[in-house]
């Protein structure tokens, strides 16, 4: 029986295998940020044991830092200890480090895959859940909690259970105007935010095919909110030609015996999944969402549920409790929600395309006086080549902020939060309760939504625009 | 780590799903660099509410929570199994957990049980009728029992092993040093170091 891309990537990290016990999994690459790391390094240090491969390791702070004012000392006492703490643990320990100010310096999930150190067929873990992002280059990537980094800090390894594996399949060609994001939230709409758990996503198909590097960024990055710790695209031509030439790609022979075994690893044709999901391209069109965790998404179109509409009395409790916390009535368009805060950046939207996306919409045109919107490119590079092509221009005379890098918005960890009230479309992961600041309310969207709903001052699509012009 | 066989104490219903790990922790307690003290932090915005399950008298001291599907969704935060631990729980019963989550619950010593939707029903009718009903634990037997009620429930037998032996997995793992370094000679030059 054939193999899929998980089990040939799985299998080729197997440091030992024995009846009734996990796998003991070697890990290629480890990224390290501020926030789930000191209590590891602590551990580390109190049983005297080294990082015991300092070279597949790399950390970069994101979570706590400012967007402003970057060159003044961090005013939060506690952010700022946090960010000590990682500066002194990589010293001591002789972990490579992107600190604040680095031109390095970014989310990690995006500074990994544009060093080139995120490559196909690799093992990448992070203490982040977002680490599922980097399965766009057909890596096996996945978040891990404190005990895991400090066991992979240690070890280089982790004892693993095997996971299933589910085929999404999406066929056919997108409508103009849909994006990966648009892609991902109708996913996890469909199948749930449970749909996922236990398995590795692989994203298969022709629309799949036919995103770019960063699109399939975006989708594997929302997996988790599928409840799935990994999401996976084969590597193609695509990934092959994004990675050529960057920093930490392989050169000359080794480049071509990288790519000559990364061609070995998409999924066999005669491949069994444990489970298989297939949507139509064709049928798919922006999409927004409604409640307080990503599975609660429509399309742009639809009209906010009623608790009738449930099919459980679990869902019920689960959006009448999202009603009330959304400030939301049933039945109401979804257009005609308002927001007054679009944040566009995070490890999801925060890359060189999101942003000439939001550019593109915002050219010529100006942020309503009722918004406050945010851009935060995801990495210094991100910054820098999107002020080399004028976008921060752009976004700035359409009178949106235009910030450093970082996390930003998406996590309520640094100053960006939003106010109790306040509601935001945002381009980010989660709309959990209190997620981007307490009592604030978010509404998940693409970054060309977030760029046209920060024009209208409601939940629009760059389509709504030309038609009202 | 504290070995675990059985836990009695008492539980507090939690009827809610989708309980994500910002709602058990929110970010802004994450900035801490220890390992204790984030009881405060324990769904702290739910828990400004007084009539949330855990402000009530008559569950005080509980060390057991009951709680919808989908327990533990979201960030991967160990955070939040810290928090619980550090509040008093010693059990968490679901019928459905976010992986990540219950990893990190395994590697913490808090014990995640899966029990059926319809037999968490019946506890919470158990506990919300007499609060003070002892609930036990009991990983050797895999069953929870409330009264009359006997609940078995599923657990990765390889972390009921570890867990009822209280057994660390670095120590684990470095036994395996050799093992380790034999694979790390076979990796092909084109993989990438961070240097």
């Amino acid at each position: 029986m054939g193999r899929t891309l998980a089990e040939k990537v799985w299998e080729a990290h197997v440091v030992r295998q024995a009846e009734g016990e996990p796998d003991l999994l070697y890990i290629d690459l480890h990224l390290v940020h501020e926030v789930t790391s000191p209590q590891a390094f602590d551990g580390l240090r109190s049983a005297g044991r080294p990082v015991r491969r300092p070279d597949l390791t790399l950390a970069t702070e994101d979570h706590n830092t400012p967007t402003i004012d970057i060159d003044k000392p961090i005013a939060d006492p506690i952010s700022r200890a946090q960010l000590e703490a990682l500066r002194a643990n990589c010293a001591e320990f002789g972990v490579p480090i992107y600190s604040l100010g680095n031109p390095e310096q970014g989310i990690v999930h995006v500074v990994g895959p544009q060093l080139g150190l995120t490559q196909p067929g690799m093992t990448v873990v992070c203490g982040d859940s977002h680490t599922s992002t980097h399965g766009a280059f057909g890596a096996l990537a996945f978040g891990i909690g404190t005990s895991e980094v400090e066991h992979v800090l240690a070890t280089q390894t982790l004892p693993l259970k095997p996971f299933k594996t589910m085929a999404i399949t999406v066929e056919g060609e997108l409508p103009v105007g849909v994006t990966a994001k648009d892609v991902t939230l109708a996913i996890i709409a469909k199948i749930g935010t449970g749909g996922g758990q236990g398995y590795v996503l692989e994203y298969r198909g022709s629309a799949i095919r036919g995103l770019s590097m960063e699109g399939r960024m975006t989708l594997c990055n929302m997996s988790i909110e599928a409840g799935a710790r990994a999401g996976m695209v084969a590597p193609d031509e695509t990934t092959f030609e994004y990675l050529k030439g960057r920093d930490h790609a392989p050169t000359g022979a080794d480049w071509d015996a990288a790519v000559e075994w990364w061609s070995t690893l998409p999924s066999d044709a005669d491949a069994v999944y444990d489970a298989e999901v297939f949507l139509d391209a064709a049928t798919l069109s922006p999409f927004v969402t409604w409640g307080t965790n990503p599975g609660q998404g429509l399309p742009l179109s639809g009209n906010v549920p009623s608790p009738a509409d449930a099919v459980d009395e679990v869902d019920r409790v689960a959006i009448e409790g999202a009603l009330a916390y959304m400030d939301l009535t049933p039945g109401m368009p979804l257009r005609d929600i308002k927001v007054d805060t679009v944040f566009v950046g995070s490890c999801t939207n925060g890359r060189i395309e999101d942003l000439r996306a939001v550019a593109d919409v915002l050219k010529g045109r100006k942020v309503a006086p009722s918004v406050r919107m945010l851009v935060v490119p995801g990495s210094v590079r991100v910054k820098k080549q999107a002020e080399a092509e004028g976008l921060n221009v752009i976004i700035s005379e359409a009178g949106a902020e235009w910030r450093e890098a970082g996390c930003s918005m998406c996590l309520a960890m640094n100053p960006d939060k939003l106010k109790p009230g306040e509601r935001s479309a945002s381009t980010s992961n989660r709309n959990f309760e209190g997620r981007q600041g307490p009592g604030g309310r978010t509404h998940l969207v693409s970054p060309a939504v977030a760029a046209a709903t920060a024009v209208t001052g409601h939940l629009a699509a760059p389509a709504d625009l030309a038609s009202a012009s | 780590m504290e070995a675990f066989v059985t836990h009695t104490g008492t539980a507090a219903p939690l009827r809610r799903s989708n309980v994500d790990t910002d709602q058990i922790i929110p970010a802004e307690y994450l900035k801490r660099i220890t390992r204790h003290g984030f009881e405060d932090g324990l769904f702290s915005s739910w828990r400004k509410d007084s009539d949330f399950v855990l402000n009530r008298s008559e569950y005080q001291g509980v060390s057991i929570l009951v709680a919808g599907p989908d327990f533990g969704t979201g960030s991967s935060r160990e955070h939040a199994v810290w928090a619980l631990q550090d509040f008093g729980f010693k059990v968490v019963i679901s019928s459905r957990y976010a992986d990540i989550f219950r990893g990190n619950s395994g590697k913490g010593g808090l014990l995640t049980a899966v029990v059926d939707q319809s037999l968490v029903e019946q506890i919470w009718e158990l506990i919300e009728a007499d609060p003070a009903t002892p609930v036990t634990v009991d990983l050797e037997a895999r069953e929870v029992r409330v009264g009359d009620l006997v609940a078995p429930f599923e657990v990765d037998d390889y972390v009921r092993w570890r867990l009822m032996a209280g057994l660390d997995d670095i120590g684990i793992t470095l036994q395996y040093a050799d093992e380790i370094s034999a694979f790390e000679a076979t990796r092909p030059s084109y993989k990438p170091t961070t240097k």
